[in-house]
């Protein structure tokens, strides 16, 4: 059977696509490269950023509750006297009413995880060492949800109970310590308890390593004199770049204290921001320039097609279905364009994540190509390859038979 | 102006014209009247032919028949139905169901086989090409002696053969009205009298009414009847007598 299968404005459109062969060719080209370009700088500039977020926030809550600041304050406001207000020095305190700010926190949208946590300063001492350290009660199963302690481990696992200690490498080394062994912690105040160490963790940050001490939450409220209270809670958002808005929730609904890691590091959430601004400006580029190749090849395909035109119009075809065919050849140039230009990208993506290394010979980003995406930007190239058909598609429909026929 | 009534008394109109005018560059320095006034009536399964001069408006005439551009004045009825008012959708229904064209230079889509040229009219109509619609196209390609050449594409045939696949393109769906202009202007002259004999054949075995713009005053001697035009006037209308 030689009879063509496929519905008029398909049949038309692919003919005429391929009868213009070069043309076809280099459009395709076209919007491969305009693809892969887009696919391959979106997903390497998110992994990017993922993992520099992930380096940030792996070791620190995307938001935080304190406790407000102790502030002087005067009776009464004396317009013939002045008086200096000097600072208090902020004591460490509990969060008032802590348990219905976990609720709070639990129920607002967009909260992964709520972790009190009381933490304070404290010293490790063990034979003639001394180390200042920072003492973090916590329950092992909320806090590991703020903080990926598990894939930190090094020795042990994350799990405190009693008397036991979890503390960093680097503390370890300086204490001369490790698993099983005793450390004697003191507090500020003079409390001070004889801990088992059970696991040793790295976070791959040395300051942290040899400052985070984990125990349970009652023994570090009796450490630092805070009975039943907590010092801070950490929280844990599904969108970090929600972090700012739930924070500021929680500040209105608390009436505490609330930080998100945007205002912790602005600098960096200022970089990763201009990076997002830069890559959408060249995007934005690279779609025009694309769509104007798009609508140059076809404005001209239609010139060369005018007799063609002419004919389907005087066997039938109105005005309407020559545009279809028209807006079909940006679009199949699109989708086609698209479909090899995620390949040439997760191809680009393959090649790049082995030649850029970090210094421990890791890749710096993963050859993944995310679905989203890749289906975004094949969307768009859809999206685009109709859009610059239009105008010549327009020009073919309003084309006059008469004349495209004797032309 | 002479009224031209059909000389197949009796018959229905497939084409009727009143008083049709058609004028280029409107509204500017250079309008031009090319046809002042035609009336003229096509019966149905008339073999015509539309002769005159260079200029004297044949092609306009044809393409205002196949609603391939509007009169400036006038009225004009295909197959009954009359053409005023109606929108470019409704102008596109009308010609792709009564009206088949033969262009001189034989117009085939270069980038189909001739089987899909003959084909394109039903594809057009339908959406899509039906089984039915491929029965019909090999058919026609038999009796214009093309079966052979089904597959190849318009441009690896002879001027001849393709002239014979727009005529089977334009028989495709059996219109009411084929308008030919000038269909042997760039053929030899026997391969000119075969395209004319296939046309002849078509029309008294399908009854389809033929209107042929020619300069051949040997074939236009073998039509039915010729309406001459002089000047965007219509200057004769004779009857042939009918060739064995």
């Amino acid at each position: 059977m030689a009879r063509p299968r496929l519905p008029f404005e398909f049949l038309v459109a692919l003919r005429f696509l391929r009868e213009g062969r070069m043309q076809t060719a280099l459009i395709l080209l076209g919007v491969t490269g305009g693809v892969a370009v887009i696919v391959f700088l979106s997903q390497l500039i998110a992994q990017l950023q993922s993992t520099i977020i992930d380096r940030v926030l792996g070791s620190q809550a995307h938001v935080v509750v304190r406790p407000l600041e102790e502030v002087n304050l005067r009776a009464r406001s004396d317009p013939a006297s002045t008086a200096v207000i000097e600072p208090r020095a902020q004591r460490l305190r509990s969060i008032d009413q802590w348990e219905a700010i976990v609720k709070l926190a639990e129920d607002q949208t967009g909260v992964v995880a709520v972790s009190p946590v009381v933490s304070g300063p404290a010293f490790a001492l063990r034979g003639r060492a001394s180390k200042s350290v920072a003492l973090l009660g916590i329950e092992p199963d909320r806090y590991r949800r703020i903080v990926k302690m598990d894939t930190y481990m090094v020795r042990g696992k994350f799990q405190v109970e009693g008397t036991n200690a979890i503390i960093g490498t680097e503390l370890a080394k300086d204490l001369g310590v490790t698993v099983g062994d005793k450390v004697f912690l003191r507090a500020a105040g003079g409390r001070d308890e004889l801990l088992q160490v059970t696991g040793l963790f790295d976070i791959g940050n040395k300051d942290l390593n040899r400052r985070w001490v984990f125990t349970t939450m009652k023994l570090a409220q009796s450490l630092l004199d805070l009975p039943g209270g907590v010092s801070n809670i950490d929280i844990t958002v599904t969108d970090i770049f929600d972090a700012s808005d739930v924070a500021a929730r929680l500040q209105a609904g608390s009436g505490m204290t609330v930080d998100s890691w945007m205002t912790t590091n602005s600098q960096l959430l200022a970089a990763l921001r201009n990076q997002s601004v830069s890559n959408n400006l060249i995007r934005s580029f690279v779609i025009i320039i694309v769509a104007l190749g798009i609508s140059s090849v076809l404005v001209v395909s239609v010139v060369q097609k005018q007799k063609e035109i002419g004919i389907l119009r005087a066997m039938g075809t109105s005005s309407n279905r020559i545009m279809g065919v028209f807006l079909l050849q940006g679009a199949l140039v699109g989708f086609v364009g698209a479909l090899s230009g995620v390949g040439l990208a997760w191809a680009l993506l393959q090649i790049f994540s082995t030649i850029y290394r970090t210094g421990d010979g890791a890749p710096i980003f993963e050859p993944q190509l995310d679905t989203g995406i890749a289906l975004s930007a094949a969307g768009i190239a859809l999206a685009v390859g109709v859009l610059a058909a239009l105008i010549p598609a327009r020009r073919a429909a309003k084309m006059d038979p008469v004349q495209a026929i004797r032309a | 102006m002479t009224p031209a009534r059909s000389e197949a008394a009796g018959k229905p109109a497939i084409i009727s014209m009143r008083g049709l005018r058609k004028s280029y560059g409107i509204g500017t320095p250079v309008e031009t009247e090319v046809l002042h006034g035609i009336d003229a009536d096509l019966a149905e399964g008339e073999f015509c032919a539309l002769i005159g001069p260079s200029g004297s408006g044949k092609s306009t005439l044809l393409n205002l028949i196949g609603l391939l551009e509007p009169p400036t004045a006038g009225e004009l009825s295909v197959a009954g139905q009359s053409t005023k008012g109606l929108n470019e959708q409704a102008l596109t229904v009308l010609r792709g169901r009564h009206i088949g064209f033969v262009f001189q230079f034989h117009h085939l889509l270069p980038a189909f086989t001739a089987l899909e040229n003959v084909m394109m009219p039903a594809i057009i109509a339908h959406g899509v090409a039906t089984a039915q619609d491929e029965a019909v196209a090999h058919d026609l390609l038999a009796r214009v002696g093309l079966s052979s050449h089904e597959y190849k594409k318009a441009g690896q045939l002879s001027g001849g053969q393709q002239q014979r696949v727009a005529i089977a393109r334009a028989l495709s769906l059996s219109p009411r009205l084929i308008l030919a202009d000038e269909p042997t202007g760039n053929l030899d002259t026997h391969t000119a009298d075969d395209i004319f004999a296939l046309l002849r054949e078509f029309n008294r075995e399908r009854g389809s009414a033929c209107l042929i713009v020619t300069h051949d005053p040997r074939l236009a001697a073998r039509c039915d009847r010729r309406i001459e035009l002089v000047d965007g006037r219509l200057a004769a209308s004779t009857s042939v007598a009918e060739p064995a």
